[in-house]
């Protein structure tokens, strides 16, 4: 007897009993389809982080004030640790970032493979309004001409401000495309060249920003940049930097930039590595923390999905001993006109294999076409990795957990399966 | 009958026990027996007259405790399960009280079962179930599951299943304990054809009217065999034979 054989024996016991085979796929079914949806929203939020990382440009360094420790992540303060002792017997505590610590990064020849620093300020809840409307603002950038360069940001149309408006105290302002919608209505673009008040004080607005895209739920889009001096001027005042943005040569010469960077501010603010009041941050190693921790939530993910891929094996298991009891007879039947153990055992391992193969490949048909749907502003990608190793396991699973019945099955012995009722 | 032929059951000092100490149980207390190739051969007996543990034994379906059973020449004590399975497959066919049909399988399906087992190519399996199938007058119900067929046509399958495969030794166990007396006499009619053309049929049973139509009858009790009563010799036809009317 051959393997075809065998099928069509196991295929006629999976039709025998339509409903409870279909019943023993779905756990299958839920099990694969899971593993592959949850890797692939896994996929997604990690390509849709390093996408947005990778805007931000792989040669940029940002300066914040504090540690990633203190305020970094907390938006605390350190106002009291380590006082640095200034010349004079001046106590100094310029934990804050200033104007002058950029204009020191940016001398000529002090950080060489440093080529271009903007000092930034970035005023929470400004509210925008135009004409009878008014909108608050997801975030304010105030920064030099070179800041639009560092961040990667164009104008979509309009003009970007340059460095005579800043040194003119310009009040013009760049839109980003949500803002401009909330304001002006229909694509936004109504706005170029209107007057605008942010929190009362009159702006132009002279371009519309390229669209972003959004993080997750944060759109950042929902945003207006206008020149340093202006937004000291009239939203922001003359108090510390928000940040300096800082760019490379290019996205090697970014360790050594930050050593630089480090080093300067150091100098300047009387620090070492350990009581450092500022803290250096790359794109590279915001993407390398960020690849770290989706990284990880795949693998959390995929896991949970693997325990219900292994309920449905258990299902299958279950199913076949009650297929295997509720068949006694027939498998004595079997027996008697001639089928040996390895017959007997290959047609309910076959059945079993069948059952946790059509679950799995619903399952992949399944997850894949779930993965289309959009959540949360991103797409889940498929990995096909994972709908590879989703159905390899269903397929083990079929198999591991259908030896058990199988070899029950096959040892019972002619005369009892016969007398069985 | 020549002197030289095998027969298809030659059987030495048969036991069986079950049981060990005072609840020891000689279900076949040594039993000589040879069924001469052509026979057919009634064994009869009251329940607990150990002629079920005997089907068993002569089936290949049990070992026995004790003794030589050679089938068709081959000593079946010394065969492993494999060898004992592809035995029962060639040379017995078996026809069951309950009939045993596989549920929800065609009636063609379950004749051709033994030849799928035998490994034999489906085009052949295909003809030889329906031959086998017209022979026990089903032939224009092979499509029908057991479910829609009536007890005696479920038996008649279940006969066709044991012949399918050319087996040299019908073994039918009670083959009428659950038939009304039309269909008992429709399997009887066949069983007689069978005899006629010269196969050989062992029929356990505690019928009379069964009995009645083999060419030997043997009567069982305690284990033992109590009476072997000849009725017709082994090469002529069986005592009730109507030739014709198992095509009925």
């Amino acid at each position: 007897m051959n393997i075809g054989e065998s099928l069509r024996f196991a295929w006629r016991g999976v039709n025998a009993n339509k409903v409870r085979s279909a019943l023993t796929m779905l756990g299958v079914l839920i099990g694969v389809a899971a593993v592959i949806v949850l890797v692939g929203v896994g996929n997604g939020a990690s390509q849709s982080v390093t996408q947005t990382l990778s805007s931000l440009g792989t040669n940029t360094l940002t300066v914040t004030p504090g540690t990633a420790t203190s305020s970094g992540l907390l938006g605390l303060r350190r106002s009291t640790e380590t006082p640095a002792v200034g010349t004079g017997g001046t106590l100094i505590r310029p934990e804050t970032l200033t104007a002058a610590d950029a204009a020191a990064l940016s001398t000529p020849g002090a950080a060489p493979d440093v080529t271009a620093v903007a000092p930034v300020v970035s005023p929470a809840g400004v509210v925008a309004s135009y004409s009878d409307t008014s909108h608050q603002l997801g975030s304010m950038t105030g920064s030099t001409a070179g800041y639009l360069g560092i961040a990667n940001d164009t104008v979509s149309q309009g003009r970007a401000y340059t460095a005579t408006d800043v040194a003119a105290h310009a009040r013009v302002v760049l839109v980003g495309p949500t803002a401009a919608k909330a304001l002006a209505g229909g694509d936004g673009s109504a706005l170029l060249g209107q007057e605008i008040r942010l929190n009362g004080v009159t702006f132009t607005v002279i371009g519309i920003l390229t669209e972003k895209g959004s993080v997750g739920a944060r759109d950042q889009d929902d945003r207006m940049i206008a020149p340093l001096s202006a937004v000291q001027d009239h939203l922001a005042g003359y108090g510390d930097l928000t940040s300096i943005a800082i760019q490379a040569a290019d996205a090697d010469a970014v360790g050594a930039a930050q050593a630089q960077v480090e080093a300067i501010l150091d100098a300047r603010h009387r620090t070492g590595a350990a009581s450092r009041d500022f803290t250096v941050t790359s794109s590279a190693s915001m993407l390398s923390a960020a690849n770290s921790i989706t990284g990880t939530l795949t693998v959390m993910l995929g896991a949970i999905a693997a325990i219900s891929l292994l309920v449905g094996g258990i299902g299958v298991m279950n199913i076949m001993l009650v297929t295997v009891t509720e068949r006694t007879r027939e498998i004595g039947v079997r027996k008697a006109i001639g089928a040996d153990r390895t017959e007997i055992i290959m047609q309910f391992l076959v059945e079993a294999i069948l059952l946790a193969v059509f679950g799995g490949l619903a399952g992949v048909l399944l997850g894949v076409g779930l993965c289309q749907i959009p959540v949360a502003g991103f797409r889940a990608e498929v990995d096909p990795a994972s709908v590879g190793i989703a159905f390899g396991f269903a397929l083990a699973v079929g198999l591991f957990f259908g030896i058990y019945p199988a070899t029950r099955a096959a040892s019972l012995r002619p005369i009892e399966a016969l007398r069985y009722e | 009958m020549s002197a030289t032929e095998t027969p298809v059951i030659a059987v030495e000092g048969l036991r069986q026990t079950y049981g060990s100490g005072e609840t020891q149980v000689h279900a076949v207390d040594g039993v000589d027996l040879v069924v001469e190739r052509g026979d057919y051969v009634a064994i009869m007996g009251a329940s607990g007259s150990g002629k079920s543990t005997m089907m068993n034994i002569l089936g290949c379906l049990d070992t026995p405790t004790a003794g030589r059973y050679l089938l068709d020449g081959t000593d079946v004590r010394t065969l492993s399960d494999r060898e004992q399975a592809r035995i029962r497959n060639r040379k017995i066919g078996f026809v069951f009280q309950h009939f045993n049909l596989i549920a929800r399988t065609s009636a063609l399906a379950n004749v051709e079962l033994p030849l799928a087992y035998a490994g034999v190519p489906r085009s052949e399996r295909r003809r030889r179930a329906v031959d086998a199938l017209t022979l026990v007058g089903l032939a224009g119900r092979l499509d029908h599951t057991p479910a829609q067929l009536s007890g005696g046509q479920q038996q008649r399958v279940s006969i066709a299943r044991a012949i399918v495969g050319e087996p040299v030794l019908l073994l039918a166990d009670e083959p009428t304990g659950a038939l009304d007396s039309r269909s008992t006499d429709e399997v009887l009619d066949l069983f007689d054809g069978l005899a006629a053309e010269g196969r050989t049929l062992v029929v356990i049973t505690h019928e009379d009217e069964v009995a009645e139509h083999a060419k030997r009858v043997l009567r069982m009790r305690d284990g033992r065999i109590e009476a072997d009563v000849r009725r017709a010799p082994v090469d002529a036809a069986p005592p009730r034979w109507r030739p014709g009317a198992e095509a009925s």
